[in-house]
Order: structure tokens, then C-alpha cells, then sequence
């Protein structure tokens, strides 16, 4: 079992509920991205760093406008990478990125220096489950957890193809459309959960518009965990590192006593 | 008129590739609606009420068949008898309508409730809002803010057609942003929405399904110059932005051995400095939906596309010609900004037809070095009126 996958499993079977924060590598800067990191992971099981890209066709303004202010500043793709490596966080890091970074210098080469710079897992939002199969070798090889993505549109023959590659968490998306905060959680979230339970007993986790400790617990409500990404970045561009902290210890909190 | 829809041989396969290019690289929430449309054109292609349909809208909506000019002064110019496909004449200005009726029409039988587009010169803009206009159908149209200013005639015209038009600030504010835009629209709200893609890119089934649209322009070109000078040309030229007037104007020549198929792509200022040529001086990469060539960086990050005409800057281009190029059955050139105007200025001198800058640069290659062939057929893709300011302008330079 890869070691993100035991590591999860462990405190779902606890009774835990899973935080899983993104944070967009770069930000706010350079300097101050390992220290975003380390707030972010203290109260989290998992952590997501996205790496900026030109073309982030998932992505709503706030992670946008994110990833183009960090790539401002000298932050790629690639760069995010090692500047990941120089925090030191309590939480197993996935890397979110788009496909093109990988394909360009390649699918081995790319696992690699992710395992180097300490990452346990992957998220690629644009890449079907038809296309990744050397991806998804690749990332075994260097003991990268896969984590596919299910979509409210995914077929039941779809949910099955998908979770069945998954190897750290299934990634449920909440609602059709990009990254953003919305006033509430989409309706569509517990049905995609659903979906994804009736085809594998791997953990599910709803990301894609989960802003706030309420929206969190009633996602769990189905869900083993959430991702929260646009309402994260957004107060760690606005407010700093320490408020990202208390912001999801809130959360931890408002998920541990179930509201 | 013949409608017959062509596929070239040995090309598509059923995952959609074109050899190692092409695919389907998306978010998951678009892979359905992807299948979805693949199913509806494979079997509307194949049924006569919808082929049949097809061929009277190209007829009384789009005025096809275009003319085959003989465009003898320009000719003179070049030592070679210089034939051009007029699609600067069919409805809207640009060969791009030929796409838009095609795939309203497809929308129409799949029941969906509103049309999106992007756009970069405004052509394929002003093509969609006139063909959901027709069938009654809103549209919203994604245009790069660069481009909504140096295409403004555009911008007004497709407002004037009840279109939507929203300007894109991000990235470099062209057509590559719009597509972008354009995508993320369509993970919102794939379930009501069709979009109208205006090139042969994206992802599977759209390369194919704009090409087999296309492809109208190089059947009746092929009947066209038979028919006038007995014998198949020796060169065929037309222009690469993404590339769909090109491979609608190449399709019908893949099997003619004798032809020699070039591909014009934008050399922007230089290909040593910003440019818009994927296949001259690009990597292959992923890019909207497709493994194709692609300007990039070391690091995978898409780099900034440069040309004089919005219809040709962007940092892609679509995965049959990346094909077409590896396997040797077409060459690719490019044309910077500076020839491109000269070969605008050409064709309005000895001939009287202002044609768009996109085209133009088309017609520069063939100027500079045409004198090699007999008989070259040139896709004269649009007119140039969308581009009078940027010409003007360039000309005060
Ligand atoms: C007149 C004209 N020609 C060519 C193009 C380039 O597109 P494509 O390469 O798909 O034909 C455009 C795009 O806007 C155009 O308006």
C-alpha cells in the first residue's frame, strides 16, 4: 500500500475526518510560501500545492490570478516544486498540476523530481483516466499516490474505469465547474460521493468550491474529507499565514465535533 | 454540391489521433459531453436528413460554392499561374461559417439551449453569432481584450447579431486565453451548452469534426481547378492559425501525390523573436484537449504567440497538421508581419481584393517563391476588412 494511502486510511478508520488545504506554490511569495505551507499543513492530513501554470483551465480567479502573480515573480511550475521541498510540514504534499509541465519534461523525469522534493502523491486535472497510464506507472514507480478526479458527469461505467486507478483518495468534484468559492455547497456533491462509494472502498474527498467550516461538515456528511482551495488562497494573499492557521483550525474543529 | 464528408485515410483512429498527435486531454467533467458529441456526429454525418440539410444551408445561408478565381495580374508578379479559393466571398467574410452552420446545426438535433465561441481575428465570432442567430439560439462569444481592440469592426458586428461578447484580460489576451475562457464556460455549464470550437483543435472529436466540415472548400477547389485548367494544380497554400481552412482546403489533395501541400504559419517578427509557427519552432505538447505542437517554455508553460493578424497568434496549432508534418505529407513555412502586408498590398494592386491579413501571409510565401510551380491554388481564407486599422496603421509604421 503506498504510504499516502495507509497514512489516510489510518485516520479515517480513527473516525477522523480528512482536511486536505490547497495551498498555490509561490504564495504569497517566494519567501513566505514555506511558511504558508507549514500553517496550512498543521491542521491538515494531506496537503495540496499547486504548481502555477499558464493555461490553468480548471481554475476560477482566485487560483488563477494566484498562479500568474507566483510565475510574476519567478515561480514555475518546476520551481514550485523545490521550493516545497524546503518546508518542513506535518502533512504528506500531493502536487496539483496540469499535464503540459509533465509531458514537456517527461513523465519519469517529472516523478522523480517530485519524490525528491518529498511529495507522496499527484493530482493532474487534465488528463482522463484513458490517457494516463503511463503517468499513473510512472507515479507508482516513484510511490506517488494517484488521486483521479470524478466529476457529476462521470458515467457509472466512468466512475468505475476511475477509481479503480486510485491509489492515495478519489477526488469527487463537487459541482460542475472551476475552482472558486461558492455561497453553498452544490447539491451534486452527495450523489457524486455516492457514485464513487458503490465502486471503491478508497477514501472520497470533495473539493471544487468547499469555502467555509460549514460547507466542510456537510460535505463529510457523505464524504471522507474536503479539499479547500480558492477561500484558502485567497485569505493567505489577503490576510497572511498565521489567519490561514486559524482559519482551518476552525475547520479541524467544526469537522472533529461534527459542526 | 457535393457534401460528402471526408475523413483521410489511415488518419483518425477510434481515440481520436492523428499518428501520436491529437487525443483527448480534459477535465473529467467534459469527458461525457466529449462522447456525447462524437456519437451525434458519427451519426449525423451518416444520415441524409442531416447531410441534406447540411448542403442547402452551405448553399442559401453560407452562398457555396465559392468562386475559383484566376487571378492573372497577381500571376504576372509571380511567374506562376496563381489560382485562389474565394472564401473571402461566402456569408460573414471568412471561411469560418462553413464550421458554424455545420456544428448549429448539430447543436439543434442534440437540443442544446445556448451556443459558445471563442475568437481571435472576430471571424469565427461574427460566424457563430450568425449561425445562432439563425437558429435562434444565444451565443456568448470569448474574445482576448488585445484582440477586441485591434478587431473591433468584429466586436461590433457580432453585438449587432445579438451576441454576447466577453473580453478575456487574462494570460496574453488573445485567442489562447479565449480558449480558455471559452472551456471553462463550457465545465460550467456543459449539460445546455454547445461550443463552437472555430478551429481543427481542441480535443477529440473536435479536430475531425471541424476538418470534416472544412472540407468542402478543397472539394469544390479540386473540382474547380480540374474543370478550368484540366489538370490538378502543383502546389496548394493557405495559411495556419489553428489550422482549419488549411486542412478543409487540403484534405481533398492528401491521396494526389504529385501535389505539393504548404502549410503558412505566422513568423510573427522573427522566429528568433515572438512568433506564432508551433510546427517550425515549436515542441510537441498538450494544449486545449490535444498532443500537438506547441510554443513553450522549458518547463512546459505555454509561451506568448506573436502576429500582425489575430487569427494566426496562437502558441498551437491543430494535430493533424502536426501529423501532416511529421509524416512528411505537407511543409510548413512561415511569413513574418513585415511580408504578410506585402503580400496584402500585392493582391490589392493587380487584382482589387483586399484580403485579411491571415490569408496575406499565404500570399507572400506564394509571391516570394511561387515561381518553382505551374499552377498554385492559394486559400484566400477572408476578407480583409476586420484588419483596414491594423494595416493602416503598420503602413504610418
Ligand atoms: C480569414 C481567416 N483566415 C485564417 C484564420 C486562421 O484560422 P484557421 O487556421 O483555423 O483557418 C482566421 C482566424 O480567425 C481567419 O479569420
Amino acid at each position: 500500500m503506498n504510504g499516502l494511502t495507509a497514512h489516510l486510511e489510518e485516520r479515517r478508520a480513527g473516525g477522523r475526518k480528512l482536511l486536505v488545504p490547497y495551498v498555490m506554490g509561490g504564495i504569497p511569495d517566494r519567501g513566505s510560501f514555506p511558511e504558508a505551507m507549514v500553517a496550512a499543513a498543521e491542521h491538515a492530513d494531506a496537503l495540496e500545492v499547486g504548481l502555477p501554470f499558464s493555461d490553468p483551465l480548471m481554475d476560477g480567479p482566485v487560483i488563477a490570478d494566484a498562479g500568474e502573480r507566483a510565475m510574476a515573480s519567478g515561480t514555475g511550475p518546476l520551481d514550485a516544486l523545490e521550493l516545497a521541498a524546503q518546508a518542513e510540514v506535518g502533512a504528506p504534499k500531493i502536487a496539483m498540476t496540469y499535464y503540459n509541465p509533465i509531458h514537456r519534461i517527461g513523465e519519469v523525469e517529472f516523478c522523480e523530481r517530485a519524490a525528491a522534493a518529498g511529495f507522496a502523491g499527484l493530482i493532474v486535472p487534465d488528463i482522463p483516466v484513458e490517457e494516463s497510464e503511463s503517468l499513473r506507472k510512472a507515479a507508482g514507480d516513484h510511490a506517488l499516490a494517484w488521486i483521479p478526479l470524478v466529476a457529476p458527469t462521470s458515467s457509472a461505467r466512468r466512475v468505475a474505469d476511475i477509481v479503480a486507478t486510485a491509489t492515495g483518495f478519489v477526488y469527487a468534484v463537487s459541482t460542475l465547474g472551476v475552482t472558486g468559492a461558492r455561497e453553498s455547497l452544490s447539491e451534486r456533491a452527495a450523489r457524486v460521493v455516492a457514485a464513487c462509494r458503490e465502486a471503491t472502498d478508497a477514501p472520497v474527498v470533495v473539493g471544487i468550491g468547499v469555502s467555509n467550516a460549514a460547507q466542510a461538515v456537510e460535505a463529510t456528511r457523505s464524504a471522507d474529507g474536503v479539499v479547500i482551495g480558492s477561500a484558502l488562497v485567497d485569505l493567505v494573499l489577503r490576510s497572511g499565514s498565521d489567519a490561514a492557521r486559524e482559519f482551518l483550525a476552525g475547520v479541524r474543529s467544526a469537522l472533529d465535533t461534527g459542526g | 454540391m457535393n457534401t460528402r464528408l471526408i475523413k483521410p485515410e489511415g488518419s483518425v483512429g477510434v481515440d481520436g489521433r492523428f499518428g501520436e498527435f491529437g487525443g483527448r486531454y480534459v477535465p473529467e467533467s467534459l469527458m461525457g459531453a466529449l462522447d456525447e458529441l462524437e456519437r451525434e456526429w458519427e451519426t449525423a454525418r451518416a444520415d441524409p436528413g442531416f447531410t441534406d440539410e447540411l448542403a442547402r444551408l452551405l448553399k442559401v445561408v453560407v452562398g457555396r460554392p465559392t468562386p475559383l478565381y484566376d487571378a492573372t495580374r497577381f500571376s504576372e508578379r509571380v511567374e506562376a499561374r496563381v489560382l485562389l479559393k474565394r472564401e473571402d466571398l461566402a456569408h460573414t467574410g471568412a471561411h469560418k461559417i462553413n464550421n458554424t452552420v455545420g456544428q448549429a446545426l448539430l447543436a439543434a438535433r442534440m437540443d442544446k439551449s445556448r451556443i459558445i465561441a471563442e475568437t481571435g481575428a472576430g471571424q469565427h465570432g461574427v460566424a457563430a453569432a450568425t449561425a445562432a442567430a439563425y437558429f435562434g439560439l444565444p451565443c456568448v462569444v470569448y474574445m482576448g481584450a488585445t484582440d477586441v481592440e485591434r478587431q473591433h469592426l468584429n466586436v461590433v458586428r457580432m453585438e449587432m447579431l445579438g451576441a454576447e461578447v466577453v473580453p478575456v484580460e487574462a494570460g496574453s489576451a488573445t485567442l489562447k486565453d479565449a480558449i480558455n475562457e471559452a472551456l471553462r464556460d463550457w465545465v460550467t455549464n456543459v449539460e445546455s451548452t454547445h461550443y463552437i470550437i472555430g478551429s481543427v483543435v481542441g480535443p477529440h472529436p473536435y479536430p475531425e469534426l471541424v476538418a470534416s466540415l472544412q472540407s468542402v472548400i478543397g472539394e469544390e477547389a479540386r473540382t474547380q481547378v480540374l474543370e478550368l485548367t484540366g489538370a490538378l494544380p502543383d502546389e496548394v497554400v493557405a495559411c495556419v492559425g489553428g489550422g482549419s481552412n488549411a486542412v478543409g482546403l487540403f484534405r481533398a489533395f492528401y491521396r494526389d501525390d504529385s501535389v505539393r501541400i504548404t502549410g503558412i504559419e505566422a513568423a510573427g517578427e522573427g522566429l528568433d523573436k515572438r512568433h506564432g509557427a508551433s510546427i517550425s519552432a515549436g515542441e510537441p505538447g498538450v494544449l486545449h484537449g490535444a498532443r500537438t505542437m506547441v510554443l513553450q517554455g522549458a518547463d512546459g508553460r505555454i509561451t506568448e504567440a506573436h502576429s500582425i493578424s489575430a487569427g494566426l497568434d496562437y502558441p498551437g496549432v491543430g494535430p493533424e497538421h502536426a501529423w501532416l508534418a511529421t509524416s512528411g505529407r505537407a511543409s510548413y513555412q512561415a511569413v513574418t508581419d513585415e511580408e504578410a502586408l506585402v503580400g496584402f498590398k500585392a493582391l490589392a494592386e493587380t487584382e482589387g481584393i483586399l484580403a485579411a491579413l491571415e490569408p496575406s501571409h499565404a500570399l507572400a510565401h506564394v509571391l516570394a517563391h511561387g515561381g518553382a510551380s505551374e499552377t498554385i491554388l492559394v486559400g484566400l481564407s477572408g476578407r480583409g476588412d476586420k484588419d483596414m486599422t491594423t494595416i493602416a496603421r503598420a503602413g504610418k509604421g
